[in-house]
């Protein structure tokens, strides 16, 4: 639901002020166009992330909790978290308070400490994407396109933390990201690693688990002809961007994958300036797929039979019946 | 009302009722209530000793008036309705009280609730049993011929059944042919006879019967009457052929230019041509004319086919035929249609080119099917090495179909069996149980585990092409929890088959609708009592078979097609059916013609009489629900048998304070709303 204002509670939480700088350039940059207008969370801290949770629960749902007593006392009750970690713990925080009444007690007299009292079920937490999708919708979104990305094949990756436990989508097989990339003119790949894990902070932890987690989802949109990936999580974009020469160094690949933030995709089809949304702050440089943009795409991908094979029998469609 | 004596029987149902309600006390109690002369409890007041103890009574004790609080009247009432006619009391005078139902089973953890609504239903019943007014049932001739809606073989077997008894049988298919999907299959389990060899002398029948009159490409638009009179609208939809020169020799799908998808009889995976004739053992042996693929009706220019044909039977300005007929008794067996798995993504149907449906791969092993019986991959060419076939697709799943679709694990068994025979490959069955559970089904399914099937128990996770490990690439890879060994397992295969859940057809609500009968949540016909009563309905003279009715393997379904021929035939045997006489009245001579009654019936029973201003109920149709007496705004409808003074009795019996004693009725003062 769009609040009557156009007014959104805004939590960048800390991966948007430090390592993805480009998604809060781009995001800004894109919901002014769109006509949201976003508010930060006055002296908001770290949400914990996804260590946090597996130490101790109760100061970490605290730490998260004193969040959301902050922003429930902006006018509006629709809270905007673009990184998705962020969007999971503030969102789970809600819940488990809401349904637990004893973690409800015990996270508000730690609130109560610094004179502060939340109330589960105040307010609606929501991913950016979810919001640029289900409130701006496809049509507004088609009318501010400019500049088709046309001739880009885009793997869309959603990651698992935005579908899985939260989330409206098929948390197996989402596609309202496809939809939104396809509006903006692009070539959406078929990519059935879309919401796979990739890896998270494992990379810190186990080196071998995490650059096989990533080299499964480089080698399948890499399978399907990428151009580009396209992501809607710091952490997911971190991880394929930065260690992308370490999986082709261990494994002897040469995946050359662009990694950009929807927000980045959307201000390209609007016709802003690619420094304006940060392009070009990526590790694996994202100009030279940017060009083909305006070409033909690639051929389509393996598997799918010819049509004008005689002996080929026809392909299901898509599209349900 | 003075002489009045009612009789009160509390049944204990066994353990059912006598369980949670206080049996005994009840009938003490309502020994107490105004009228009653006689109360008494017995174990199963059904059984012949139950009936014999209430015909004695009214006998002995003069009743004249019977209340049985007992199950519902669904099951009951007829029996009851029996006992006080064969003792000389009109039928309508007995009244049910339901405290099965809607006392001890939905009070189970509290007696004494239960106990104290039970009396409140008996005291409603009582005091509605004394204003009941004795009716005498209509008797109407029952019309001999039998409309059977779908020509599958539930259909099939239902309309030769009756059809050789010497009775009509009118049949409404609205594909271009019958045979149903038992026609599109290749083998049937566990015998793995050719269905078509066992089927088509049956549809063969079915065209040639000279008491069958056979309707394809019609379908049912409206459905008026009653048991034994039923008029019904179908439209017969425009071959764009003329069936009396035709002689299908097939000159003209021969020349047709236009190729299309066979989404139909290939289940999608082969071509037919705009102007076919589904399969060719067809019957009737016509074609039709796809008017939206056929370039002359979509561009003006073409008729090859007219051209071509040598008894000059192309009529391209054919239009739709209303038929009405007039039957006795309907018999729906319209089938059910496959799950689209495209609803679970990560199965890859329609993404990933060798991931089929069960349907489809029943036409690819189909002799006469696209491939001419070849296990090919999409490409048409390649032998598949390994083949995964996974179970309870859209089915025994919270998200799509709850139940079971029973049919899937016999027809993956036979897949199993029939890759097995064609190709080297090795098959992987993917379970989560196995339900083999009729005559040499289990027996079916150890002979496949001798053949060297592999059954892994668990649902499938996902099937993606996104190779991980040596030996997974090119191949569609299914990642799925073994639950025996307890371990994550990717097993590459070739070709992977989906067995797709059962589902009520498209329109099956609406069907149910248009013939007056319900539906359950899934959207399958619901039977008139599941185990005593599976094939007949809620509405007389409509009797279900088959798929439409839940899933069902063609055993079962032909089953039901005969149960139904047999109801049919003792209702015609009978040659007249007793009519419930519950139906509206109007009060003529306080009738304004409003007309608000005419338009709210569902039946179209009320007519309103131009010479007298006045509406009048036609009592053969009026089905007595009872909308046009709520409707009136001069309350002079009444419902016979629900008259307003029965009802007003009944909530004043149910207002008795059970605690208070006799005479006392609580009434509950309507509190004042605060206005803010």
């Amino acid at each position: 639901m769009t609040p009557p204002n156009g007014q959104y509670a805004y939590y960048p939480g800390c991966s948007l002020k430090a390592s993805a700088g480009a998604y809060e350039r781009s995001a800004m940059a894109v919901i002014e166009r769109l006509g949201l207008h976003f508010v930060e969370v006055d002296d908001w801290n770290c949400c914990g992330a996804t260590e946090y949770f597996s130490l101790n629960k109760l100061p970490a749902y605290s730490l998260v909790a004193r969040n959301l007593a902050i922003a429930a006392a902006q006018p509006t009750h629709e809270l905007v978290a673009p990184c998705s970690a962020c969007y999971l713990n503030l969102r789970k925080t809600d819940d488990h308070m809401r349904l637990e009444p004893k973690l409800k007690e015990q996270v508000n007299r730690a609130l109560a400490a610094g004179g502060l009292h939340y109330e589960p079920g105040t307010l609606h937490v929501r991913h950016l994407l979810d919001v640029i999708i289900d409130d701006v919708g496809y049509e507004a979104i088609a009318a501010r396109v400019t500049r088709p990305l046309a001739g880009l094949r885009v793997a869309p990756y959603y990651g698992c933390l935005i579908v899985r436990p939260f989330g409206d989508n098929d948390p197996e097989y989402p596609t309202h990201m496809d939809q939104l990339l396809e509006v903006l003119g692009a070539t959406v790949v078929d990519f059935p690693m879309k919401s796979h894990c990739c890896g998270g902070h494992m990379t810190q932890i186990s080196e071998e688990t995490a650059f096989e987690l990533l080299r499964q989802i480089l080698d399948n949109a890499a399978a399907y002809q990428t151009d580009v990936i396209v992501t809607v999580c710091p952490m997911c974009q971190l991880n394929l961007d930065a260690y992308q020469g370490n999986v082709n160094r261990r494994f002897g690949t040469a995946f050359n994958l662009p990694i950009l933030y929807f927000t980045q995709m959307m201000g390209l089809a609007f016709g802003l300036q690619p420094e304006a949304l940060g392009i070009g702050s990526e590790i694996v440089p994202a100009q030279a797929a940017l060009n083909k943009i305006g070409q033909v795409p690639a051929e389509a991908p393996r598997h799918t039979p010819k049509r004008r094979d005689k002996d080929a029998l026809p392909m299901p469609s898509r599209q349900r019946r | 009302m003075t002489e009045e004596r009612v009789g009160v029987y509390v049944c204990h149902c066994g353990h059912n009722i006598a369980g949670t309600v206080d049996v005994e006390a009840v009938a003490q109690w309502a020994q107490t209530l105004p009228y009653v002369a006689v109360a008494r409890d017995y174990r199963f007041m059904c059984s012949s000793l139950g009936q014999e103890l209430i015909e004695k009574d009214i006998k002995e004790l003069g009743l004249t008036r019977v209340v049985v609080a007992a199950c519902s009247p669904h099951m009951h009432e007829p029996t009851f309705r029996g006992v006080s006619a064969r003792a000389g009391l009109n039928p309508y005078l007995m009244e049910m009280a339901n405290i099965r139902e809607h006392a001890s089973w939905v009070h189970r953890d509290d007696m004494a609730a239960a106990t104290d609504k039970a009396k409140a239903l008996v005291a409603g019943a009582v005091r509605r049993a004394l204003e009941l007014k004795p009716l005498e049932p209509f008797k109407a001739a029952i019309k001999e011929t039998t409309l059977v809606v779908g020509g599958g073989i539930a259909g099939i077997t239902a309309a030769l059944e009756i059809a050789n008894s010497g009775y009509p049988v009118i049949m409404v298919e609205r594909e271009p042919s019958i045979g149903g999907h038992m026609a599109q299959l290749d083998k049937t389990f566990p015998t793995l006879d050719c269905s078509a060899c066992i089927l088509t002398p049956k549809m063969f029948d079915v065209g040639t019967h000279p008491n069958i009159t056979l309707l394809t490409y019609s379908e049912v638009e409206q459905v008026d009457g009653y048991i034994g009179n039923f008029t019904v609208r179908v439209r017969k939809k425009a071959r764009k052929i003329n069936t009396d020169v035709c002689t299908g020799c097939g000159d003209c799908w021969s020349r047709c230019p236009a190729k299309v998808v066979d989404e139909g009889f290939e289940a999608g995976l082969g071509y037919r041509t705009a102007v076919y004739r589904p399969f060719p053992q067809a019957v009737p042996k016509y074609p039709v004319i796809d008017v939206e693929n056929c370039i002359y009706f979509q561009k003006g220019t073409c008729r090859a086919c007219e051209k071509f044909c040598p008894t000059g039977a192309i009529s391209f300005d054919q239009e739709d035929e209303i038929l009405v007929l007039s039957v006795g008794n309907i018999v729906l067996a319209t089938g059910y249609k496959t799950f689209d798995p495209r609803q679970i993504p990560q199965y890859g149907y329609g993404r990933l080119a060798n991931v089929f449906t069960s349907m489809e791969f029943e036409r690819m092993v189909n002799a006469a099917g696209p491939t001419g019986g070849k296990v090919v991959l999409r490409d048409g060419v390649t032998t598949p090495k390994s083949v995964g076939i996974i179970h309870c697709v859209g089915s025994r799943d919270h998200r799509f179909n709850r139940y079971c679709s029973a049919t899937c694990c016999m027809a993956a068994l036979k897949f199993a069996h029939l890759v097995k025979e064609r190709t080297e490959a090795e098959v992987y069955q993917f379970y989560i149980d196995m339900r083999a559970s009729f005559k040499d089904y289990e027996e079916f399914y150890v002979r496949i585990l001798e053949e060297g099937a592999h059954m892994v128990r668990g649902r499938v996770a996902e099937v993606t092409d996104a190779a991980r490990q040596p030996g997974e690439e090119g191949k569609l890879i299914i990642q799925v929890e073994d639950t025996l060994i307890g371990r994550q397992r990717r097993i590459p295969v070739d070709m992977v088959i989906l067995m797709v859940a059962m589902e009520p057809q498209e329109d099956a609500v609406e069907i149910a609708h248009r013939f007056g009968i319900g539906c359950s949540n899934a959207g399958f016909f619901i039977e008139r009592h599941p185990k005593l009563d599976p094939v007949a309905t809620m509405t007389d003279g409509i009797f279900i078979a088959g798929a439409c009715q839940g899933p069902k393997d063609i055993p079962e379904s032909v089953g039901q097609g005969a149960a139904t021929a047999a109801r049919v035939l003792s209702l015609i045997g009978q040659k007249e059916v007793e009519i419930e006489p519950i139906r509206a009245q109007i009060d003529e001579s306080r009738c304004s013609g409003c007309r608000v009654c005419n338009t709210m019936c569902p039946y179209s029973a009320i007519d309103y009489i131009e010479d007298l201003g006045v509406s009048r109920v036609n009592p053969a149709l009026c089905k007595g629900c009872g909308t046009c007496v709520a409707a009136c705004p001069s309350q002079v409808i009444s419902g016979q048998h629900f008259t307003y003074e029965a009802i007003m009795a009944q909530i004043e019996g149910l207002l008795y304070d059970v605690h208070a004693g006799n005479g006392h009725v609580t009434v509950v003062e309507p509190q004042p709303v605060e206005v803010a």
